[in-house]
């Protein structure tokens, strides 16, 4: 039973270097082998950026990892615990200490944004008062970038944005040093996404989340990720920061990072920096010169 | 000591109070002293963090709302504890956490008005619904090509050759059961040969055809609700409309057709296997030769009790799957609505089964088929 662990391993927060450790996973479905063999190591603290194309399995790693999908072999470790081999009591140890964000928000359609929140909260903390527990479900809706009065609402009544913001405020609700995304921008407009880049950066930093997110929005690769672990032929062919990777010879990494829309998005990130940078006269000029080579661009269409 | 949180109020020197909070202030500990940090009724000028070991957003949420209730200020806060406090700026008190419930008193006549209204417009649906079921039909006659005999094959196949097994099972033991009772009260006058009529009549008139209709909307009524209502919430119907296509036509109209089609044989199944339960109770316990029994039937029963069970058949099958098919095109928003609409569609589809069942029982008495 969980209530029977002693005390301090309730609250300790994990201090090894890797919160998450794969090694040897291989998962099949019938004859379809999805991953073979595939290592991965998270570090504490970082955003790791997953990759892939579709049907790499990159849902099915965050699934195995969160213990949703029994992998066929491997062993993963989070926070030094297997959850391949532990008992289900056992990871209950584990499952106040991660929060995950699934791609369609997945609210509970029959509570409301607040009662979503107060979910885990009662599961794993009855001892809280009602009074703080609201509380705690205020907050975190605010935290989480929605507007106070979305606390009463149902899902029903949220757009596609502020349902993710809200299964944002849900997996933060414990406040857990591991937070899972999947694919967190999908189906935001640019400045929505922005946005929650910005947040998912804001909030690691100030609560010292380690932050395992799938997505295939190269901006927020750009921005927010520390490294990236890229998913090819059923394993991770590299994790790196993405200069590095755009320097590898693979010619998935090539095609998705030196695309078309891989350049403007690394152009993007460019211009950014340098307009950070405008004191210097060779960053405003380099500016000016880009900026003048997009309006001729457009021009010329 | 360590692993709890605690606090402790110091009398400082120079008047102010300084409460100190000590220990792990996090979520898995904070239920402990919620409470009576909520109860101090002790005035204080500084919270002291100083002691503090590790403390997360619901530890510098407790911490805050102290000091801004006692109008005390923070001191001694490690970085993280004042990056933590910084982050919940900008929250307050005041929404309620659940959606506003009305007073009971305002809540039920509300409920009532809505069931009246809805009532009202769910009458018009159904209309509606059928007279866009009757244009399409008669579209698909006008244009004969555009049938869907495919689909048609496909729901008979659903709605009846699957549904043989259970049915069939069914209509056995309900024939065994009628025979079994019916001999213990015929017994009674000394006429049990009488349930031979009594299995035989009841069977072909009423039970086979009513049992196998609400058969029929379990399995299928709720099928196609169900069906359908997913179809409209993954937005297939929508694409259907945009290509062109009358999802009445290719959705409606073959359900419909198949449970009209299929009602009768599974009706007249039902009704055979009924007999075949019954005359198996009548050689086993009644004594009366599995064939004689048979033989009997043809002899007690007269013709026009088939044709009863038989024309209600269909009628029972466009009604169940009329009130399926319907159900499942209302489906709007959110999948809850698809477990809503599937009961919706079976309890009607029953619920008027059996009511036209009593207007064809008087119906059939008066024109003389009794």
């Amino acid at each position: 039973m969980a209530d029977d662990l002693p005390p301090p391993e309730r609250h300790e927060r994990f201090r090894g270097e890797y919160p998450i450790v794969v090694e040897g996973l291989v998962n099949k479905f019938g004859e379809q082998t999805i991953h073979d063999q595939l290592d991965l190591k998270v570090k504490r603290g970082e955003i790791l950026g997953v990759v892939g194309g579709s049907g790499t399995g990159k849902s099915v790693l965050m699934r195995s990892i969160i213990g949703l999908q029994i992998p066929s072999a491997g062993e993963i470790k989070v926070f030094g615990r297997s959850i391949t081999e532990a008992e289900p009591d056992e990871v209950l140890g584990v499952r106040d200490r991660w929060g995950v964000l699934f791609q369609g928000g997945a609210l509970f359609s029959t509570l409301t944004v607040g009662e979503n929140v107060e979910v885990p909260l009662n599961q794993f903390y009855p001892e809280i008062s009602e009074h703080l527990r609201h509380e705690i479900a205020r907050y975190k809706v605010v935290l989480s970038g929605l507007p106070e009065n979305a606390v009463s609402k149902y899902p029903s009544e949220l757009s596609g944005g502020m349902k993710k913001r809200a299964g944002l405020a849900r997996a933060l609700a414990l406040d857990p040093e591991l937070l899972f995304l999947d694919e967190p921008t999908a189906g935001l407009d640019p400045i929505g996404a922005a946005a929650f880049d910005r947040l998912t950066l804001e909030l690691k930093e100030t609560l010292g989340l380690t932050v395992f997110l799938i997505t295939h929005d190269l901006d927020t690769l750009h921005e927010i990720c520390d490294r990236v672990a890229v998913l090819a032929d059923k394993k991770v062919i590299a994790v790196d920061t993405v200069p590095n990777l755009m320097e590898l010879d693979h010619p998935w990494i090539q095609e998705y990072f030196n695309g078309p829309r891989g350049r403007a998005a690394l152009t993007a990130q460019a211009l950014d920096e340098l307009r950070q940078h405008m004191d210097r006269p060779i960053a405003a000029h380099a500016v000016k010169a880009l900026d003048k080579a997009d309006a001729a661009k457009d021009k010329a269409k | 000591m360590d692993g709890l949180a605690q606090f402790e109020v110091d009398e400082g020197a120079d008047g102010g109070a300084t409460l100190a909070l000590s220990g792990p202030y996090l979520i898995s500990t904070i239920g402990g002293v919620d409470e009576d940090l909520r109860g101090l009724d002790r005035e204080f000028s500084k919270v002291d963090l100083s002691e503090v070991s590790e403390i997360d957003t619901v530890g510098a949420w407790v911490a805050c709302s102290l000091a801004t209730e006692h109008n005390a200020e923070i001191v001694g806060a490690s970085d993280r504890a004042q990056r933590l406090m910084k982050a919940l700026e900008g929250s307050h008190e005041g929404e309620a956490v659940s959606a506003p419930r009305a007073q009971l008193l305002q809540r039920v006549p509300e409920a009532i008005g809505e069931k009246v209204y809805n009532g009202r417009r769910g009458f018009m649906g159904v209309l509606g619904f059928l007279g866009a079921l009757l244009v399409a039909a008669g579209n698909v006659i006008r244009h004969p090509s555009r049938f869907r005999s495919l689909a048609l094959v496909r729901q008979m196949e659903l709605v009846g050759v699957s549904a043989l097994p259970i049915v069939g099972l069914m209509s056995f033991l309900i024939g065994v059961v009628i025979a079994q009772q019916g001999a213990v009260q015929l017994a009674q006058f000394g006429a049990e040969t009488l349930t031979v009529n009594l299995v035989g009549r009841i069977t072909l008139r009423e039970l086979g055809v009513l049992m196998t209709a609400i058969m029929v909307a379990g399995r299928s009524g709720s099928a196609f609700a169900a069906q359908l209502g997913t179809m409209k919430l993954t937005e297939e119907v929508d694409a259907m409309r945009t290509i062109g296509i009358s999802p009445m036509e290719a959705l409606v109209i073959p359900r419909i057709l198949a449970a009209i089609i299929m009602m009768p044989l599974l009706g007249f199944y039902a009704c055979a296997t009924a007999i075949i339960g019954g005359a198996v109770i009548g050689d086993v316990m009644l004594g009366i030769p599995f064939w004689t029994f048979l033989f009997r039937i043809q002899e007690v029963v007269p013709t026009y009790d088939l044709w009863v069970g038989l024309i209600k058949a269909p009628v029972f099958g466009l009604i169940v799957s009329l009130a399926g098919c319907y159900h499942g095109m209302k489906v709007e928003n959110d999948s809850e609505q698809v477990g809503l609409r599937t009961t919706m569609a079976v309890v009607t589809g029953i619920f008027a089964v059996i009511v036209l069942d009593a207007f064809f029982a008087v119906f059939f008495t008066k024109v003389g088929w009794a």
